[in-house]
Parts: C-alpha cells; sequence; structure tokens
C-alpha cells in the first residue's frame, strides 16, 4: 500500500496491478466454477462487487469501533448482511441467475477478494478510499469474469450471452467448460496479466516464486523464469 | 549438441555422455511406428495416411509456430513433434475428422508442451492428453470406430472394440487381435506390430522394457486374479485357469494397452529414472487400468492410468532416488540432527 496516496491510485489498483483473480489469487474458487457462460460471470461480478463496495466502507466506517480481537467475526457478519441482501434480491428480480450461480451466490461470504479487501484495506483506510478500492477490486474481479467466461463459453459452447457465434457445423471444444478448461484458461489469463504489467513498463512483483508451491522439490520446471 | 566447437570442454557432471542424441531416439521411436501405421492403413483404407499426415504436420507446424512467435529457437530438428503427431494419430478413430484433429495437434503441442517450457518440460505426455482433451470434447466422434473395411466384405460397419465386447461376454479371436481385425483407434488394433514396434525399441535400447514389462505383467495378473476370483469356488477358479489366462491375454490386447506401454508410458520426461521407480510406475499404471476398465463406466482405462501417473512422477522419483555407493541407511538424518 506505499505511495499510492491518490483517490485515482486507489481505484486502478485493482484493475491489473493488484487484479484480485491474476495478481493476488484471491477468489480462485468462484473464477473457476462459475466462468462457462457469461451471464453467470457477469451477474457474479457484479453482485461480488456490490457485496465489496458496501462492505469495504461499512467496515472502514467501523474500523476504530471493531476491536482487533473480534475483527475477523466481525467482517465476516458486516459482509454476510450484505450478501445476504443482495442474494434475496437477486431471487426476487433475477431467478434465473440465482438458478445459475446456485451455492456460489451465498459463498460470497467468504470470498477471500472480500474478506482480504476488509483486512487488507479497509480496516486501515478512510471510508472514501475503502469505497474506491472496492469498485476497482470489483471491476478488477467483474472484468476477468467476463474476459474468462466469455472463452470458455465461446470455445466451449460456441455462444456468447447464449446466442450462437460459432457455426453449428464447428463442434464446441467442450473441455473448456469443464474443470480443466477452467484452469488452462486460468493459467493463461494469468500470464496474459504479468505479460501486460511488463508491457505498460512495470515490473511485476511476482512473489509467487517457486518456494511457495509444495512440489518445487520435484519439480523440473523449479527455478525457470525466477529471477 | 555442438561438442566439437570447443576442444576443450570444462562442465558439470556428468561427463559420460550417450551417443544418442533427441533426433536419434525420435527417429527410432519414428521408425518402431512405421508398421503399425502401414498395418493400419491396410486395414483401416488410405485415410488412415491421411489423418496422421495432418497430425504430424499441424505438430510440427504449431511447434515452428508457437517457437516464432515467442522468439524460441526452432525444435523441429529433434523429430519430438513428430512423434508426438504420429501418437497422437494413433489415438483417433479412422474416420475423425480432420480439423479436430488438428485441434488436437494445438492442446499437444502449445498447451501441454510448450506452455510447460518445451521438451523435457511437459507434465504429461502431450499426445495423450490431447486425445483426452479431444476425448471429452468430441465423444461422439472419437468413439465412432468402424469396421475395418478390407475384410468382412462390406465397406464400413460400425464395430463393437473387443472391450466392449469383452463386457458383454464375448471374446474376439486371437488372430483377428494380433492382426487387428477389429474396430478401434488407428493404432491400437494391430497388436503384431505394436509388439514389433516395442521390441525394437527395447533391442536397440531406446526404451528400458521395466515399464511395459511390469504394467502388461501387473495387468495380467490383476485380471487373471479378479476373473478367477469371481469363478465362485477355489476348485472352479483353478479348474478355468487356462481359459481365464487366456482371457487375459486377450485383454492385454485389446484397447490402447499395448500402444500405451511400449510408446507413451516409455516418454521420458513423464516416467521414473530409477528402476525402483519404474516398477512403481508400471504397476500404478496396471492397477488403475484394470480397475478403470472393470469398476468404471468410461472406457478410458489406459488413458487416465496413464495422465494419472504422469502426474505421479515427481513423487516417484524423489521417492525412489537411487542411494550413492557407500551410504548407510538414517546416517545423513542424524548428522543433519547432531549438526543443527
Amino acid at each position: 500500500m506505499k505511495g499510492k496516496t491518490t483517490n485515482f491510485g486507489v481505484f486502478v489498483n485493482g484493475l491489473l496491478k493488484e487484479n484480485p483473480v491474476l495478481r493476488l489469487v484471491l477468489g480462485t474458487c468462484p473464477t473457476l466454477a462459475i466462468t462457462t457462460a457469461v451471464f453467470n460471470g457477469l451477474g457474479m461480478g457484479i453482485a461480488a462487487t456490490f457485496v465489496l463496495i458496501c462492505s469495504n466502507m461499512v467496515i472502514s466506517a467501523l474500523r476504530k469501533l471493531i476491536p482487533a480481537q473480534v475483527r475477523l467475526p466481525a467482517f465476516i457478519v458486516i459482509i454476510a448482511s450484505f450478501v445476504t441482501l443482495v442474494h434475496m434480491l437477486i431471487k426476487a428480480y433475477v431467478p434465473a441467475l440465482n438458478d445459475a450461480l446456485g451455492v456460489y451466490l451465498p459463498l460470497i461470504t467468504v470470498n477471500c477478494i472480500i474478506l482480504g479487501r476488509a483486512e487488507m484495506f479497509a480496516s486501515k483506510n478512510g471510508v472514501l478510499k475503502s469505497a474506491l478500492d472496492g469498485l476497482g477490486m470489483g471491476l478488477g474481479f467483474t472484468i476477468v469474469l467476463v474476459l474468462m467466461s466469455a472463452v470458455r463459453e465461446l470455445v466451449g459452447a460456441g455462444t456468447l450471452l447464449g446466442f450462437q457465434i460459432m457455426p453449428e457445423a464447428v463442434s464446441p471444444l467442450t473441455v473448456a467448460i469443464l474443470p480443466p478448461g477452467g484452469f488452462f484458461v486460468f493459467g493463461c489469463f494469468m500470464a496474459l496479466a504479468i505479460f501486460l504489467e511488463t508491457k505498460m513498463g512495470n515490473k511485476p512483483n511476482v512473489n509467487l516464486q517457486c518456494g511457495a508451491c509444495p512440489s518445487a522439490d520435484n519439480c523440473p520446471a523449479k527455478g525457470v523464469g525466477e529471477a | 549438441m555442438p561438442d566439437n566447437q570447443n576442444k576443450l570442454v570444462v562442465a558439470a557432471s556428468p561427463h559420460i555422455t550417450s551417443r544418442y542424441s533427441t533426433r536419434m531416439l525420435m527417429g527410432g521411436v519414428c521408425i518402431a511406428l512405421l508398421p503399425t501405421l502401414i498395418a493400419s492403413a491396410f486395414i483401416f483404407g488410405p485415410r488412415v495416411l491421411l489423418l496422421t499426415a495432418v497430425t504430424v504436420a499441424t505438430c510440427v507446424g504449431f511447434e515452428w509456430l508457437y517457437c516464432l512467435l515467442m522468439k524460441k529457437t526452432t525444435p523441429i530438428g529433434d523429430l519430438s513433434a513428430v512423434v508426438t503427431g504420429l501418437i497422437l494419430a494413433f489415438n483417433l478413430p479412422p474416420s475423425f475428422p480432420l480439423w479436430m484433429a488438428a485441434v488436437g495437434s494445438l492442446i499437444s503441442i502449445v498447451v501441454v508442451k510448450q506452455l510447460f517450457g518445451g521438451i523435457g518440460f511437459n507434465f504429461a505426455n502431450p499426445a495423450l492428453v490431447g486425445r483426452i482433451v479431444l476425448q471429452l470434447s468430441f465423444t461422439g466422434n472419437m468413439i465412432s470406430y468402424s469396421f475395418p473395411r478390407n475384410f468382412g466384405g462390406v465397406d464400413a460397419l460400425a464395430s463393437a472394440t473387443p472391450l466392449a465386447a469383452m463386457g458383454t461376454g464375448q471374446n474376439l479371436p486371437m488372430i483377428d487381435m494380433l492382426l487387428g481385425t477389429h474396430g478401434g483407434t488407428l493404432g491400437e488394433t494391430c497388436a503384431l506390430t505394436l509388439l514389433l514396434g516395442g521390441l525394437f525399441l527395447i533391442a536397440t535400447k531406446i526404451i528400458s522394457p521395466v515399464i511395459p514389462l511390469f504394467y502388461l505383467g501387473g495387468t495380467f495378473v490383476f485380471k487373471l486374479v479378479l476373473s478367477m476370483g469371481s469363478a465362485g469356488s477355489l476348485s472352479a477358479a483353478f479348474a478355468g485357469f487356462g481359459g481365464f489366462a487366456w482371457n487375459s491375454l486377450l485383454y492385454l490386447m485389446g484397447g490402447g494397452l499395448l500402444l500405451g506401454a511400449f510408446f507413451m508410458a516409455t516418454d521420458y520426461t513423464t516416467s521414473p529414472y530409477t528402476l525402483k521407480g519404474k516398477i512403481v510406475f508400471g504397476l500404478g499404471l496396471a492397477i488403475i487400468t484394470v480397475a478403470i476398465r472393470e469398476w468404471s463406466k468410461t472406457a478410458e482405462g489406459v488413458s487416465y492410468a496413464l495422465l494419472l501417473m504422469n502426474l505421479f512422477v515427481p513423487y516417484i522419483n524423489a521417492l525412489c532416488r537411487q542411494k550413492p555407493v557407500g551410504v548407510k541407511k538414517k546416517k545423513p538424518a542424524k548428522t543433519r540432527k547432531e549438526a543443527a
């Protein structure tokens, strides 16, 4: 968090440099699970962004009142309230999305992006900045979800938002909407994010080196690409 | 290796180098695969050659293109992409659409091999993952096995594979299994030429016989024990021993087991280094293959066994390390503790 004092800097941070999914590797579970269709990705992204902004603001406003010892339960209660709100609204107005997201909608409560931002940012910064941070992180999350689900839906089902894009004669590569395809697309997007950052002249802080991996000792590619 | 550029070479160990280069090894594998290709063209018709040409050309093409885009030195000369293309084609049914085969090449070469660092760094056998992805994506095309056109009087006939026939209690005659005149993928049907190719690879020391031996042997014993166990009583099990053994032998020739055992399980990057590791690897393959064939609804015994065991290889290597000569058991651990 050093040096990023401008409000704009806080907002932009979540888009690429500290993109929650691609650079902080948070929220991986919903990312892999629901990015099988653009509709789901978009719905999930918007729901999570709403919860993120609201919970960041409330936690930031209450940060001096919440005792440090019980901060995690307190954060979760605040987050859970907003998730319940979103869940009820979606159930009432967009039941199709509720059916598509299934258990992943209430599970936004334990989405590590939201808890992570509460712990890392909102509990240390003012309300405006926390709201901007939530907006930036939420947008970063949504953009990645939409892009990933667009790739997976197009390749895996030949459609976009349910509309047939590929010619019918081309059978879709179904594996893309199966779990292994999710991991492959995810990995490619992570590489792309690091590539973009290097292109923009920033030195990406690759903190996920081989030391963090439990299989590193047995890996033939250990240390490849590390400075 | 440009080993004659410098007369005096100062390098880290190992100092003993093999007379084989990657190109020679891969060329040997190509030669070993040729008889099966010829047999397959004879059994299924000339389309086999077209399909194989497409996978080989696309594999080499994608490798060249990727290396061009990523500004890497091109590894086409080592023939490994050719081998991947050949083995991928051998895993496809004869009527498989050509563009889908090209998709398989793309996945094998770019996703599995090059994205993970090129030759020597692939996490699993490239052709194998290509096959599994195609199987999951284009299931209908992947299982439309046509009956060999040169036999049986009709041009093409949908035919059960030997394993599917076994599932209904029938066995194909041994001569059909050996000659490969039954339904299946391009390169898996003709047991005779696969054995020939495998023996050629073993004789030229391109592959070690340990993995195929323990894979095939393990599968044979496991299947034999299972069928004897299902006989009911002990006396019935031993009375029918000959029949069970014969069936287990046929079982080895069904599906992609021979192709997998000789040409896919022995891939250098994705098989263990040490003898102990190879034995563990072969037996693991056998157990998973039989388990999937016997107790699973999918027909992908060999493919999934290979994929699973490929992923275990780094751990097998770590657990089956050779002890350097003269090292006593447990002593290093103690001295380390004392030092700390």
